[in-house]
């Protein structure tokens, strides 16, 4: 009966391991005996490995290592190499880009933001490794290469905060530091050093498609389990063959919004409103602080602010 | 397959776990009021047991009595009465028995007097008590724009205790392993002035005892390149302002909007009297508590050797207006609410267990000439014999 309205997915399917297709000469194996594990089953497929890692990969992953290397021993050594106070405060830990003195010098003392610069170069290294990688792995499969460029639009709105921005303002200080709670002041205190992000037009965007990129998901993981019973999961055959489960779907929401997605555009609209959410939250950052300075004032001059009746008329800057 | 048992109970399991292990939470109910126009969000939340828990915490403590006014003065009855010289007789040791109260309840007068000799200054808390007075003095009479007339006594920062609770020294523990690894610029670390974040930890040593630039918002939409702070120094700020809003026990919207938290024109009036507060903490700080540096032992001095300091929580402790706004300096006008002498002796000079009178004794005979059978090596040995002079 209903089985596809679980969390998790009852049917697992046994077998021989799924090898794909050979690779061509010059590729290195994939690596890994293919082994069956239940409790993946239960969330995706069962079937782990082989992986293919090849030196795109395995540099990426190199690289990677060790970027996460020299922030964590810098967080280590932050606290003294003391491991409990590691552990108590590893939220709170962080590695500082460097002061603003040291402008856009290429390396700094070691001490006061140099790591950062290396391990913000290796993990970009890795992260363009890992995107050239998921590129090419695409192409050998003779696939488009939109989970490339879905990827790609990470990465540009990861180098808009780490490099691109800072480079324009001239100073490697304005880049996010690496660490849990001292991205998050990060960002909350750029807002407010800015004027407000919520007052720039590109955050605005980027914020709608975000929150559209969650509905939008929400809607059509909702709508496929729900025509799950009728074979709807088979999205790509009913793309051309159009069957109950399909029409259902489509009739639910026109019925209840008039309008619907078909089974092939629905995954337009999410991949869109993904690739969107970073590539407009990029634009907003490179130009705070480069091209606007106050988002709020600058809100005033076009329109976005509503004007407040005056409270405390009596309140002046008592610096002046 | 009833697999949706397992996974409920561990969901809850996890979410009981998360309640217990999470920091900070307040349970209801939570009163909130509202402190700004309609749409703004400007509220402010009171959880009611903390309320409950903080107003029993601070209450004010009656005057011991209504001391007489008239009479000859202290300077005239006593040796080596340096600011306090205008009270009455009465007055005078009326304050006495409160200043007692107020800072050693249990130590009583040899907390700061040689019970042989009440006038010398040879143990240090003396010494540090008549600057102290000075100081409470200076912000009865200087900076009304922040205590108004409600004025502060000893009492609002002490509260019993010798050294008040809230106040703070540089920190930098857990100190950074040096070398080549990152000093990690001051931050990163849980930070106890600035309501457990990872802001900047001393952010207090740049604002309320230097006077580094706190505003960091550009006043023009468009960059001039006149604007030297960046994201930076706007945590600087904030750390600076975590302090504030956790030690008067109120958010940001108690005195910014906080759609623009530059603009005064938004803001409420609270932020003028913070401005002034800032301002005042940071003279406190370096005329009165650093200028004591030479007088306080090593054990009164934070980790780093620097003079324990003021900061907000030492007087609001957790409360917007300290004491819930009722004036204790109203019983006290003719001690704290004018100002007596205010010279400052050199006090590099000081000599614990020996200096006698350190300051200048203006209009009157200075202590007479004691003979070196004073040098008292332990006077807080001996409390019986203090017998409290009211």
């Amino acid at each position: 009966m209903a089985q596809y309205l679980n969390i998790i997915t009852p049917i697992q399917i046994s077998g021989p391991a799924e090898e794909g297709m050979p690779l061509p000469r010059g590729d290195s194996p994939r690596a890994g005996k293919p082994s069956f594990v239940r409790l993946f089953g239960m969330i995706g497929n069962a079937q782990i490995g082989p992986i293919y890692l090849g030196f795109l990969g395995t540099l990426s992953l190199v690289f990677g290592f060790i970027g996460f290397e020299i922030i964590g021993l810098n967080m280590f050594a932050s606290v003294g190499w003391n491991p409990i106070q590691f552990v108590r405060q590893l939220f709170w830990l962080g590695l500082e880009p460097p002061p603003a003195k040291y402008g856009l010098k290429v390396l700094p003392p070691l001490a006061e933001g140099g790591w950062w610069l290396i391990a913000g170069f290796f993990l970009t290294l890795s992260v363009i490794l890992w995107w050239v990688r998921v590129y090419r792995r695409a192409k050998q499969l003779e696939l488009g290469t939109h989970v490339a460029w879905a990827f790609a639009s990470a990465i540009w709105l990861f180098l808009v905060l780490g490099f691109i921005r800072p480079l324009l303002m001239g100073n490697f200080s304005e880049a996010v530091p690496f660490g849990i709670f001292p991205h998050l002041d990060w960002t909350a205190a750029l807002s407010i050093r800015y004027g407000n992000l919520y007052y720039n037009p590109f955050h605005c965007l980027s914020i709608v498609f975000l929150y559209g990129s969650v509905l939008l998901f929400a809607m059509h993981g909702a709508t496929i389990l729900a025509v799950g019973k009728y074979g709807g999961e088979r999205e790509l055959e009913q793309i051309t063959d159009r069957g109950t489960a399909s029409e259902r779907a489509a009739l639910f929401w026109r019925w209840t919004m008039g309008f619907n997605a078909t089974m092939e555009s629905v995954h337009r609209w999410a991949w869109w409103f993904a690739i969107l959410t970073p590539l407009t939250g990029g634009i907003g950052i490179l130009l705070t602080g480069t091209v606007v300075d106050n988002w709020y004032l600058w809100g005033v001059n076009h329109g976005l602010v509503s004007p407040l009746p005056t409270m405390w008329p009596g309140v002046v800057d008592p610096a002046l | 397959m009833k697999l949706w048992i397992p996974f409920a109970s561990s969901a809850g399991a996890l979410l009981v776990i998360a309640s217990f292990v999470g920091a900070g939470w307040d349970a209801p109910p939570v009163d909130t009021q509202q402190i700004g126009y309609r749409g703004t969000g400007m509220y402010h939340h009171m959880d009611m047991e903390t309320e409950k828990a903080l107003k029993a915490a601070n209450v004010a403590p009656e005057p011991p009595w209504a001391p007489d006014p008239s009479g000859d003065k202290a300077g005239k009855i006593y040796q080596n009465v340096q600011v306090l010289k205008d009270l009455s007789d009465d007055q005078f040791n009326q304050f006495m028995a409160s200043i007692t109260a107020w800072v050693a309840p249990e130590a009583g007068c040899n907390y700061c007097h040689n019970p042989e000799n009440m006038a010398s200054d040879e143990i240090y808390q003396k010494v540090v008590a008549r600057r102290m007075i000075q100081m409470t003095q200076a912000i009865n009479v200087d900076w009304k724009k922040h205590v108004a007339e409600t004025g502060v006594t000893c009492y609002t920062c002490h509260r019993g205790k010798g050294v008040p609770a809230q106040v703070w020294s540089a920190s930098l523990a857990p100190k950074p392993a040096g070398n080549m690894t990152q000093d990690r610029g001051g931050q990163n670390v849980v930070a106890k002035l600035a309501g457990n974040t990872s802001l900047p930890q001393n952010a207090l040593m740049d604002y309320l005892l230097g006077d580094k630039p706190i505003r960091v918002d550009s006043t023009t939409a468009l960059p001039t390149g006149k604007n030297p702070a960046g994201t930076k120094e706007t945590e600087r700020t904030w750390s600076l302002m975590i302090h504030i809003s956790e030690s008067l026990g109120v958010n940001c919207v108690t005195c910014h909007n906080s759609r623009a938290f530059y603009d005064w024109d938004q803001s409420p009036p609270q932020r003028v009297t913070a401005w002034h507060g800032i301002r005042m903490v940071r003279n406190l700080n370096v005329n009165y508590l650093t200028g004591l540096s030479p007088i306080f032992p090593a054990n009164r001095k934070g980790p780093e050797g620097d003079v324990f300091k003021v900061g907000c929580a030492t007087c609001h402790n957790g409360v917007q207006k300290p004491l819930y706004g009722v004036s204790m300096l109203k019983d006290y006008v003719d001690a704290l609410g004018k100002k007596g002498s205010t010279d400052v002796p050199d006090y590099k000079t000081y000599q614990p267990g020996k200096t006698q009178v350190m300051g200048q004794v203006v209009g009157q005979s200075a202590l007479p000439a004691i003979p070196g059978t004073f040098e008292v090596a332990s006077p807080l040995k001996t409390p019986e014999t203090g017998k409290v002079a009211d």
